[in-house]
């Protein structure tokens, strides 16, 4: 019977872990490819979730599902524009000083525009309903959350190692200076790549809306969790990403069946754990100025 | 020539820019400038989790000063605000000092957060300034940290606990029934568990779960499975803030059908929930449809001035402001000392309910009725601020109020 319960847990974990991956997957490509560790992509988190919730009485949840992190892709495109590009090969700690500013802007912004109070937002009434297998419960908007998490790391995973886009782009990660000197102007590359990693900060946002509080410190309460998915999955690793979000996620599920009050230390002590083992986290590469 | 005017722009330039940011960082909010005016203090958290309630406290207050100030001001003096942001503990005691010592407060109104209740008390009690907490329920704070110059007008938790316990009684959800509880690992929790579990146990109720809840969590999946392999009778919570409104709209999520009911609760966490989300009973020390008609005309005007029915926070921070200037013009004098006399004398105010309410001398506990509320069927609601339906009032009309307000245990120790 217990081991049915754990079996559980640990599908659930799963579940949850897509949820993690969301939002870790664009914090690492921006880290991966532009240097840049984003203390705003909690903040743009947020924005995506707002949209969510402004747009949807318009043009319903399906629209908000694709406007929004259009939207908060569009607005990526303005930040590289005019914030990041002028700090890829500047020292990291200007970079955490920039976007450690512009979440407490992004953040302070929502508050005087919408107030403090969260914001009431519910799942679509035909997304609702469980689905049951036996004995375990889904929740039909999970699965969906799980399967929209799949098609978004598999797109992405498709852009950075199969097209001549994601070529050029890792290229550059590695010798900016040799693309530049094969005629290749990297700008236009790390624009789209900033845009693609926080729309999908953006899709996060517009997913995670109906089953969590909308309020303004919603991308910090998240952003941690991100950034240790990040960690234990491996600086600039894509696949460490993906198995770290799940790890994370089954680790605090049976955290939380075994001993309730650590459930959120868990994912703090299991990334303490993977740094004394692997100090490049499960799958992370050699990176020089990080060293 | 160019260039002399040219550095005197500049210098004036540096000199707006600095002289700006320091008032920015410096100055707190003060609403309006005038010589002969009573400055009262707000104090309470609108950043963190706490915000949401804070914002509706700093409403709360605002719309009684405006007026108080309408009817001609206290003692002919108008009452000016100032309004700060309390942060924590250490933050919340700093400013107290500074709103008594510099701005010359007469008193000090707010805060939800019990630790920093318990820091700005003790600096109101060494300054001698009287200090009227609209929000934080910790029992201690009305037990062994008490003191003359701390009063209460909210609820302790024990009272919450009271006054929906009474309900859960009437609809036999408690006794020979299997409870499971969900509880905010802090301070407020332990406190508010401790009690909620004396009162269901003694009366009849189990708990087949008891788990801790860190405030940072944000997904309550694998709690919600846990409930479910359980099958108890009752889920309560004894979360706080945005806990609940996570909680809610997940439960909503898993499909969970075991009754939900509260100790703790504040309605603007179930509105921030959304349709269909929110259900159960809970307890509120006061909400927008109790049936008074100096409580109808406050709603009529909060929702005039701000386009949303008033929450239960900002009943407390408008009643406590209300409560003060009634009592200065009562004593003909705005003097700290003597406020604080007054109140524990047992002076009677319209709090907005059917019955006065009055501070007792005991603890400075404000004495009063308390309601618990019932989710409305989503279908059935007008409105986003449509959600639940009132199911009356505790204490009873024969009985006396004092059933609800927490036990005169001898905990707290008041100088005489």
């Amino acid at each position: 019977m217990a081991v049915i319960f754990l079996l559980e847990q640990v599908l659930n974990g799963l579940l949850v872990g897509a949820y993690y991956l969301l939002i870790a997957l664009g914090l690492s490509l921006i880290f991966s490819l532009g240097g840049i560790v984003n203390l705003a992509h909690g903040a743009f988190y947020a924005v995506g979730a707002y949209l969510a919730v402004s747009l949807a009485p318009w043009i319903g949840f399906g629209g908000a599902f694709f406007a929004s992190p259009l939207l908060v892709a569009f607005l990526g495109v303005l930040v590289e524009r005019f914030f990041f590009r002028k700090f890829y090969r500047a020292d990291p700690i200007l970079s955490l000083l920039l976007t450690f500013g512009l979440a407490m802007i992004i953040e302070q912004s929502l508050r005087m525009i919408f107030g403090a109070a969260p914001l009431p937002f519910s799942i679509p009434p035909a997304l609702r309903g469980q689905v049951f297998l036996g004995d375990f419960i889904y929740p039909r908007y999970r699965l969906i959350i799980f399967g929209v998490a799949l098609a978004a790391v598999t797109a992405t995973w498709f852009l950075v190692y199969r097209t001549a886009f994601g070529r050029v782009v890792r290229a550059g990660a590695q010798n900016p200076d040799m693309v530049g000197a094969l005629g290749i102007s990297l700008q236009p590359y790390m624009t789209a790549v900033v845009a693609v990693g926080l729309g999908l900060a953006g899709l996060a946002g517009v997913l995670l809306a109906p089953i969590s509080g909308v309020h303004p410190a919603m991308g910090a309460e998240i952003l941690t969790a991100a950034f240790v998915v990040v960690v234990i999955g491996g600086l600039g690793s894509f696949w460490g990403v993906i198995a770290a979000a799940a790890l994370v996620g089954v680790v605090r599920g049976l955290t939380i069946y075994f001993f309730p009050p650590a459930g959120e230390a868990s994912i703090y002590l299991l990334m303490a754990l993977v740094l004394l083992l692997r100090p490049r986290g499960l799958l992370g590469e050699r990176i020089q100025k990080f060293e | 020539m160019v260039q002399s005017n040219d550095l005197t722009r500049r210098t004036l330039l540096k000199g707006t820019a600095s002289a700006t940011a320091l008032v920015g960082i410096g100055m707190p909010a003060i609403v309006k400038a005038q010589a002969d005016v009573i400055r009262i203090g707000h104090l309470t958290p609108v950043t963190g989790f706490l915000g949401p309630l804070g914002e509706f406290a700093q409403m709360g207050v605002r719309l009684a000063a405006e007026e108080i100030n309408a009817a001609g001001g206290i003692l002919g003096r108008p009452v000016e605000l100032v309004i700060e942001d309390s942060v924590n503990p250490q933050t919340a005691s700093a400013k107290a000092e500074r709103l008594i010592e510099r701005d010359k407060v007469a008193m000090i109104i707010g805060e939800i957060s019990s630790a920093s209740a318990l820091a700005i008390g003790q600096v109101a009690d060494r300054t001698k300034t009287v200090f009227i907490n609209t929000g934080a329920n910790s029992d201690a704070l009305r037990g062994a940290s008490c003191n003359p110059f701390m009063f209460h007008i909210e609820a302790a938790n024990s009272m919450m606990v009271l006054a929906v316990g009474n309900y859960l009684k009437s609809e036999n959800m408690i006794k020979g029934k299997k409870w499971y509880s969900l509880t905010a690992d802090y301070a407020f929790g332990h406190d508010l568990f401790r009690v909620a579990k004396k009162f269901v146990t003694e009366n009849g109720g189990e708990f087949v779960g008891e788990e801790l809840v860190p405030t940072d969590a944000t997904d309550f999946s694998p709690y919600l499975l846990k409930i479910r392999q359980a099958r108890p009778d009752v889920v309560a919570s004894n979360l706080a803030g945005n806990q609940i409104t996570n909680f809610i709209k997940q439960y909503a999520e898993y499909g969970l059908q075991f009754p939900i009911t509260g100790f703790g609760f504040d309605t603007a966490v179930a509105w921030g929930a959304g349709k269909g989300n929110f259900s159960g009973i809970w307890p509120l020390i006061w909400h927008h449809l109790v049936d008074s008609p100096s409580s109808k005309k406050y709603v009529e005007a909060f929702a005039k001035k701000y386009g949303k029915p008033p929450e239960n926070q900002s009943w407390g921070d408008y009643n406590s402001l209300k409560i003060v200037a009634q009592s200065f013009a009562e004593l003909k004098s705005a003097d700290p000392q003597k406020l604080a006399e007054h109140l524990r004398k047992g002076a009677k105010f319209d709090i907005l309910k059917s019955r006065e309410g009055y501070f007792r001398a005991y603890d400075n506990q404000m004495v009063q009725e308390m309601y618990a509320v019932r989710a409305k069927d989503p279908d059935k609601m007008k409105d986003q601020w449509d959600i639940y339906d009132p199911l009356g009032s505790v204490p009873g009309p024969s009985e006396s109020l004092e059933v609800l307000a927490p036990p005169q245990d001898g905990a707290c120790k008041m100088p005489a």
